[in-house]
């Protein structure tokens, strides 16, 4: 096991590599002077030569790709040219939002997925099954952007049960310590604020939740049936096992292997739609962060906040492989 | 000897029962309603997307000020904009912008893929290692973010949006070609290929390359119709399609502001965007059981 992980990290650092690399070249790839680009045609020239010297755009490229790459390894994203503060710092708290969103968004999506393909598979061919199939089949079609949209219309305006917009409520702003305002204001006991977070989170987590639980649903429906034809399914119904009892602890164990392998590839799903969603309902998480740089051409910021989102991305893949061989002993990783 | 001729009749029933294995597809993929259901929802777009100009009831631009932010009428039945444009007049045109971003990036996503695939499959070795190393990379990033990053690279555009869901669908298409092709190139006919004296490139065109189209068939369906939403994703943040296109995604993004007095200018895009991309994906799903039994579920 320690030796699987140790190669898969090794494995990683040519990808790691290469995601600097790409990440690295946004700049440089922009046509013609990047410093021009970035500031507009009315910039000065001073204020030009200023930003190719801040962005070390006058060495050659493979000289910039080294610094580039020794400012990384000591913890240096860069800088905002919009606010110039390091990118390093200012990040950590959009980092927090995000993990909070995508973390909700996870939840619903694996609790109430998982049930449904569970109830769908078990229930085969009932008004059940029909409903949750025809459902999970339009929420895998369905935009993210429009449903986030039709949400605040919907929660919102019309039915006005649900903040639209933001983390918290301006006049009663939380004090926070962990940027995760959920566990700040349970160890804070506020718990009048931690309603209304828990509210604020209702629908951009059910918005960016929906792709992935429509996924899930379908997965863990068609693994549930293979599954449940099984001998030793048939052999725990036989012994006078209770339905519930088969379903949830004999046949799960064994169905969840390949929902486990989805709801990987969903993380890179969810981290994708979290700068969607961040962007309809001014949710301040790192996709936010980096469509606002996007406005204002904030480039050392658009580079270091991709490479972040990157980063999570992959490492989540491989604590994904990882959590395959505890849960099924059969994995051999030689 | 006439006697011994086989009527006509003889030689359709006979060909039914050689039917090779894309007219057996053909038969699985029309018993499957959904699939039907999803073919028939591509087929009405395409047709809505060719004959767009011909049958709106207004042009796309049509600009009519006192008319603007009006509900859904008998005269205009999805409403207007806040310009007075007339909303379903735009989803017919913009019905040609979301398919063709949508058949053209797949189809180069599709044709890079398949050289960089078939050429890592068949020479493996180095150049197998380095273009499998940058399929990770590019499929590290999570795909939308990519194309972001393309985007703000090349500036935003229509013609660049495409161009990104291009470059990030490559992996999906090189991954897949590669694994047939490893597959294919040990059967036993490709090494009698090689025998004969046949060239490597020859090889590649006329024997592996078609034996490994049916999977890309069924995921480039599927990709039409991620495309679609991606490029309704670059349009609505900003970075796809250009004011004044009657791009769906844009049309979307124009609408925010008029969430609370007209709906109507937000609800209408986005069904066009839903249905669409669910016809392509029943259709995909479809394609898939017929054309690869062992993936059906």
């Amino acid at each position: 096991m320690l030796h699987y992980i140790g190669r898969r990290l090794l494995q990683l650092i040519p990808v790691l590599l290469g995601m600097t690399f790409v990440v690295f070249m946004i700049i440089r790839a922009i046509p013609g002077d990047p410093a021009q680009v970035i500031l507009g045609q009315q910039a000065t020239k001073e204020a030009i030569e200023a930003l190719r010297a801040k962005l070390g755009l006058d060495n050659p490229w493979y000289v910039q790709y080294f610094d580039y790459l020794g400012g990384l390894l000591k913890g240096d994203l860069g800088e905002s040219l919009r606010t110039t503060t390091p990118v390093s710092e200012e990040i950590w708290p959009y980092l927090a939002a995000t993990f909070e969103l995508s973390l909700f968004a996870v939840l619903i999506a694996v609790i109430v997925g998982v049930n449904a393909g569970i109830i769908s598979a078990w229930f085969q061919n009932s008004w059940f099954d029909y409903t949750a199939m025809i459902l999970a089949l339009v929420g895998v079609s369905m935009p993210i952007f429009w449903l986030g949209l039709m949400m605040q219309y919907i929660f919102g305006i019309e039915l006005g049960i649900l903040p639209t917009t933001g983390r918290e409520e301006v006049r009663n702003p939380i004090d926070s310590m962990t940027n995760l305002y959920v566990l700040d204001t349970i160890l804070q006991g506020r718990f009048d604020q931690l309603g209304i977070v828990l509210k604020h989170l209702v629908l951009p987590g059910l918005a960016l939740a929906t792709i992935p639980m429509a996924i899930i649903a379908r997965m863990t429906r068609s693994s549930m049936l293979d599954v449940m034809r099984s001998d030793y399914v048939r052999t725990a119904r036989a012994k006078g096992q209770k339905m519930f009892w088969v379903v949830y602890k004999h046949a799960l164990k064994n169905a969840i292997i390949p929902v486990l392998t989805i709801i990987g590839l969903q993380m890179g799903l969810l981290l994708g739609g979290a700068i969607l969603t961040e962007s309809i309902f001014a949710w301040p998480g790192v996709g936010r962060y980096i469509y606002e740089a996007i406005n204002f051409r904030d480039y050392p910021v658009i580079q270091s906040g991709i490479l972040v989102v990157a980063f999570i991305f992959v490492m989540i893949n491989l604590f994904i492989d990882i959590l395959y061989s505890l849960i099924d002993p059969r994995i051999k990783y030689d | 000897m006439v006697g011994f001729a086989p009527k006509p009749s003889d030689v359709v029933a006979q060909q039914d029962k050689v039917a090779g294995p894309w007219h057996e597809a053909w038969r699985s993929f029309k018993k499957s309603k959904v699939a039907v259901v999803g073919a028939g929802i591509v087929l009405f777009f395409i047709i809505v997307a060719f004959i767009g100009p011909w049958i709106a009831p207004q042009g796309i631009n049509e600009q009519n000020l006192p008319n603007r932010l009006q509900a859904p009428s008998f005269d205009h039945w999805f409403g207007t904009d806040d310009m007075g444009r007339d909303i379903l007049s735009r989803i017919i045109h913009g019905a040609r912008i979301s398919l063709w971003v949508g058949f053209f990036s797949v189809i180069g996503s599709v044709i890079a893929g398949s050289i960089l695939g078939i050429v890592a499959g068949y020479y493996g070795k180095w150049v197998d290692a380095i273009i499998s190393r940058i399929f990770d990379i590019m499929l590290a990033f999570p795909s939308i973010l990519l194309a972001i990053a393309v985007v703000s690279v090349l500036g935003p555009s229509l013609q660049n949006a495409l161009i990104a869901i291009a470059i990030i669908n490559i992996p999906n298409f090189g991954r897949l070609i590669r694994s047939k092709v490893l597959s294919i190139k040990e059967e036993e006919y490709i090494t009698s290929a090689k025998a004969i004296g046949m060239q490597d490139i020859r090889i590649l065109f006329s024997h592996i390359l078609p034996n490994s189209m049916a999977p890309v068939i069924v995921q480039g369906t599927l990709a039409i119709a991620t495309a679609i939403i991606e490029a309704a994703a670059l349009g609505f943040l900003g970075l796809g399609a250009e004011a004044p296109a009657p791009e769906w995604g844009k049309m979307l993004a124009d609408s925010k502001m008029y969430l609370i007095n007209a709906p109507w200018t937000m609800i209408f895009p986005g069904i066009a965007i839903m249905l669409t991309v669910l016809g392509f994906n029943l259709m995909g799903d479809g394609l898939r059981d017929a054309l690869d039994p062992r993936m059906k579920s």
